[in-house]
């Protein structure tokens, strides 16, 4: 597909390297030569200019693009220039919006403007981080269907009940749940079939309801602290949102921000969190404010440097969940290498956020893909399809259906009603099925179907 | 360094170049005068050495960086120079190795300037390659690659490296496309040329065999100027020389402005400013030199014919062609001055042509003008613009920086030249120029259009070689080999 990306900033930076991955086209604009210099090295064709105007969107190849993608500084610029690109003739556009105050009025403009997505990366990463914080023990979380279903990954605990275990008896220990994927050891990847065994040290991935997940998880031997208290160390916007989320969840948030300012902001807009005014990095303050007691401690200040100090600190005192904002996206082998939770680089959530919106509308041309994730390193794909009347899968029991191998129906999804598949359960027009597979490239849903089989 | 990939990538080209030789090959069976052996041991030679060269592929380290690039770009110049020559060598046509060497340096620069007494006593294959070296230098080997070879984004200095102007501009987002489009266009209006010669042919315009009508539009596609007769063009029909006249002006044409003329961009055709200078220069240039000559008298009878020859040679030396007519080496002064001139303006930036290109003058002439204009008001803040944009300030030092490399090797090649005392300064001045600048021809009877570079030194035909690939490949990828700190390891 032909991108232009306007805005050769962070993200515009990160995207252009993730899209041309992809094997996309890319056009980069920005005024300032150089930051286009800094993209100069990748295969992108930049072009000098001002991005909101009309000349420069032309010069861009913005009228025959199939997608354009706002990142510049400001909202008010990025909404401006998708406007103009979507007069122009240019198939989607993308803008970033991260003003908390426009981000609800969103859905009023979104319509008006042609805006394909309004992304909020500080939202997206903040949404991102409640998802791990509410489900501590996983590795990684992601969503299909809205939300409805998850697709967790986790390792499984030594002492495991499940230890040993073949997953035809997994129904007895907690229906609803479909183990989809296992990693072992370095390289193995397999999508397990009903006599598979379990075995302490796997990777699992398993597709299940937010609930029901829940659930599992003492079961699988995994100990879940639920998250009751919070702890944000700076007040920035990602702060604001995560504290928003996990107040809506029930836990107590208390943030410590140093910027007196933003402390005032912060108490008004989030009267239910216990704002405290101070330096983050002070190790009395943190103690007195009782880290030591928390279930979650998040590093989420502008600096690196102090989010990671803060992590190394809060590890040393307690056993909650710790969770590091990186921005750098250098040495990140040093970061690895040190015991800081979960990181998050918020570039490369926003940026995954555009990455997964470009391969479903890509898909889209000619196929019905909703949702796609690359899983376990790029090893396999979870991918959601709409079902159409006109499918061949329709009306069948899935015991019937015969499927490629290494794939696996993950979940249904019946006008929000979620069906974990067994083999007497068919799909039905309307449906949106999500598939596990290690098979790269399928456009349809009838692609699931093995056709060198089917004719034998 | 990342020397594997460097091996692993020259390997590819000598490959391409082992196959190119089959070309040649066909023709020596067709015609059937000599030359096979020495070309088909050639085309397996470089098959075979580039084959194990490729073996070198490297697993995990395929990054380049800037410094690889253009290591590898004048590494693989030399290489199928080096390679190139052997054809001539070993079938005899070109007794000594040097002089082999320089005629296939010649070749793959563009450059045209010939040691051989008697074109037309070389074997016709040999002929045939000799004027596809042309073909294949005036876009670039390397382009040719880029079009084959999906390599990550850093081999943009490949391109960067090997195409010529004062900054590169992609048409397309991908480089690989962008290589593809340079070279479909290329291909086609080296078709359309021969197809001209054709027609000509048919309505009875001129005779031209299919042979000469191939090698002499490869000589103008790749602003190259090998013909395949010892008078150069003198013995063809005008309407022949007029079609290479218009072959000529059209080679020496960024190609950008064929791609925007392919996407009816029209009005970023009209904004070119390269283009209009490039025109005036050449209408100027015409109206001068007839003026000069008719003025003087006894060289041209009608004015009809001398604007003809004119025409002819001020388009063969603009684009640094350098196929000749008429021997403009016995003209006036005023009117070699012209074309030496003109020698050293050259021809577009992003066309096959050489010399400085038209865009660097404009800058430069820009930038001088424009600190005249501060020493007025000190204080004043201008843009440079081009193409109705602003130039960047980097492209602007760059432009100064080459500028005063390109008098430096001019200068200490001419020093070097003059040892061999020829009785004339200017035969050292022009052969220099003719060299560098990758034209051919000079503007003294000796290395005229009519004469050749065959009475030079060894140690002269080392400097100008040099000068060529330095010319050709715009001095700074050849001064990055000279420089220590390029070879240090870290």
């Amino acid at each position: 597909m032909k991108i232009v990306i306007i805005g050769a900033g962070k993200i515009g930076i990160t995207l252009a390297d993730q899209l041309l991955r992809e094997g996309h086209e890319i056009v980069v604009v920005d005024e300032d030569q150089n930051a286009l210099d800094a993209v100069g090295t990748m295969d992108v064709l930049t072009i000098p200019g001002n991005g909101i105007t009309k000349e420069t969107q032309i010069e861009a190849g913005v009228p025959d693009a199939d997608l354009a993608i706002a990142v510049m500084s400001t909202d008010e610029e990025n909404l401006l220039a998708c406007l103009i690109a979507k007069k122009l003739g240019v198939g989607s556009t993308i803008a970033r919006v991260r003003n908390p105050e426009y981000s609800s009025g969103m859905r009023l403009i979104k319509d008006d403007l042609g805006l394909s997505m309004a992304l909020n990366p500080e939202l997206a990463s903040a949404s991102e981080i409640a998802r791990i914080l509410r489900a501590p023990s996983a590795i990684k979380i992601d969503t299909f269907s809205r939300g409805r279903v998850e697709l967790h990954k986790v390792r499984l605990p030594e002492d495991s009940p499940l230890d040993g275990m073949k997953l035809m008896e997994l129904g007895k220990v907690q229906s609803g749940v479909l183990i989809c994927a296992v990693e072992r050891g370095e390289h193995d990847v397999f999508i397990p079939s009903g006599t598979f065994a379990l075995q302490a040290g796997d990777r699992i991935s398993f597709v299940a309801k937010p609930r029901i997940a829940a659930k599992f998880f003492p079961k699988l031997g995994v100990k879940t602290n639920p998250v009751k208290r919070v702890m944000l160390l700076g007040g920035g916007r990602i702060s604001y949102y995560l504290a928003k989320q996990m107040l809506e969840f029930g836990a107590s948030v208390k943030i410590i921000e140093i910027n007196p300012e933003t402390c005032r902001s912060l108490a008004e807009l989030l009267p239910d969190a216990n704002i405290i005014h101070g330096d983050a990095t002070d190790e009395h303050l943190l103690s007195e404010e009782g880290v030591a007691k928390m279930d979650a401690v998040a590093s989420l200040t502008g600096i690196d440097e102090e989010n990671v100090l803060m992590s190394l600190y809060a590890r040393s005192v307690t056993d909650a969940k710790i969770v590091t904002k990186i921005n750098r996206t250098t040495f990140s082998h040093i970061i690895k290498s040190m015991d800081l939770g979960s990181v998050f680089h918020p570039r490369y959530i926003a940026a995954d956020h555009i990455v997964r919106f470009v391969r479903a509308l890509q898909n889209s041309y000619g196929s019905n893909v909703e949702t796609l994730y690359k899983i376990i390193g790029n090893k396999a794909e979870a991918l959601e399809f709409r079902a159409t009347a006109k499918s061949a899968v329709c009306g069948v029991p899935l015991m019937e259906l015969q499927l490629l191998p290494n794939l696996l129906i993950g979940a249904i999804n019946r006008g929000g009603k979620i069906l974990t598949p067994g083999g007497r359960d068919t799909i039905e027009p309307g449906d949106t099925v999500v598939v596990v597979t290690t098979v790269t490239g399928l456009n349809d849903l009838d692609d699931i179907l093995d056709k060198r089989r089917a004719k034998a | 360094m990342n020397y594997r990939m460097i091996a692993y990538l020259l390997g590819y080209v000598l490959l391409l170049i082992g196959a190119f030789l089959l070309l040649p090959v066909i023709v020596a069976l067709i015609y059937g005068d000599g030359g096979l052996f020495s070309l088909l041991l050639t085309a397996l030679l470089c098959a075979a050495l580039g084959g194990l060269m490729m073996l070198l592929k490297p697993k995990k380290d395929r990054t380049m960086h800037a410094r690889d690039g253009f290591v590898m770009v004048s590494m693989s110049w030399i290489l199928i120079s080096l390679l190139g020559a052997l054809p001539f060598f070993l079938n005899g046509a070109i007794p000594s190795y040097l002089d082999a060497v320089f005629e296939t340096v010649s070749g793959f620069t563009t450059t045209g300037a010939s040691i051989l007494n008697n074109v037309e006593a070389i074997p016709h294959g040999l002929l045939f390659w000799r004027s596809f070296t042309h073909w294949l230098g005036g876009m670039g080997v390397l382009v040719f690659m880029l079009a084959l070879v999906p390599l990550s984004g850093e081999s943009i200095y490949l391109l960067k490296a090997e195409s010529p102007g004062p900054s590169v501009s992609k048409m397309v987002p991908k480089m690989r496309t962008t290589a593809k489009i340079l070279y479909g266009i290329y291909f086609a209006m080296t078709v359309l040329q021969i197809l001209a010669y054709q027609l000509g042919n048919l309505c009875g315009w001129g005779e031209i065999s299919f042979f000469d009508s191939v090698c002499l539009a490869f000589g103008s596609a790749g602003t190259g100027g090998f013909a395949v007769r010892n008078t150069s063009l003198a013995d063809y029909s005008v309407y022949v020389q007029t079609v290479t006249t218009v072959g000529m002006l059209m080679f020496g044409v960024n190609f950008s402005i064929y791609f925007f003329l392919i996407c009816r961009k029209f009005k970023l055709i009209r904004q070119n400013t390269e283009l209009r200078y490039y025109l005036v220069i050449i209408l100027g240039a015409i109206a001068i030199i007839t003026a000069n000559l008719m003025l003087t008298g006894g060289y041209f009878s009608d004015l009809r014919d001398a604007v003809h020859h004119v025409s002819f040679s001020v388009g063969s030396i603009i684009t640094t062609t350098g196929y000749g007519t008429v021997d403009f080496s016995k003209w006036p002064d005023l009117s070699r001055i012209i074309l030496v001139l003109l020698m050293i303006c050259g021809a577009c930036a992003g066309s096959t042509g050489g010399g400085l290109k038209v865009s660097r003058i404009v800058i430069l002439v820009k930038t001088a003008r424009s600190e005249l204009r501060r020493l007025l008001h000190p204080h004043s803040v201008e843009v440079m613009r081009m193409d109705g944009k602003r130039v960047d300030r980097e492209v602007i030092r760059g432009t100064s920086a080459y500028l005063v490399f390109y008098i430096l090797i001019a200068v200490l090649s001419i020093v070097l030249v003059s040892m061999d005392n020829f009785g004339r300064t200017d035969t050292s001045v022009t052969a220099v120029m003719a060299t560098l600048n990758n034209i051919g021809p000079g503007t003294t009877i000796l290395i005229g259009p009519s004469g050749n570079y065959a009475a030079f030194s060894a140690l002269s035909k080392t400097v100008l070689i040099l000068d060529m690939l330095f010319g050709r490949l715009e001095l700074f990828p050849m001064l990055i080999l000279l420089r220590p700190s390029t070879w240090r390891k870290h």
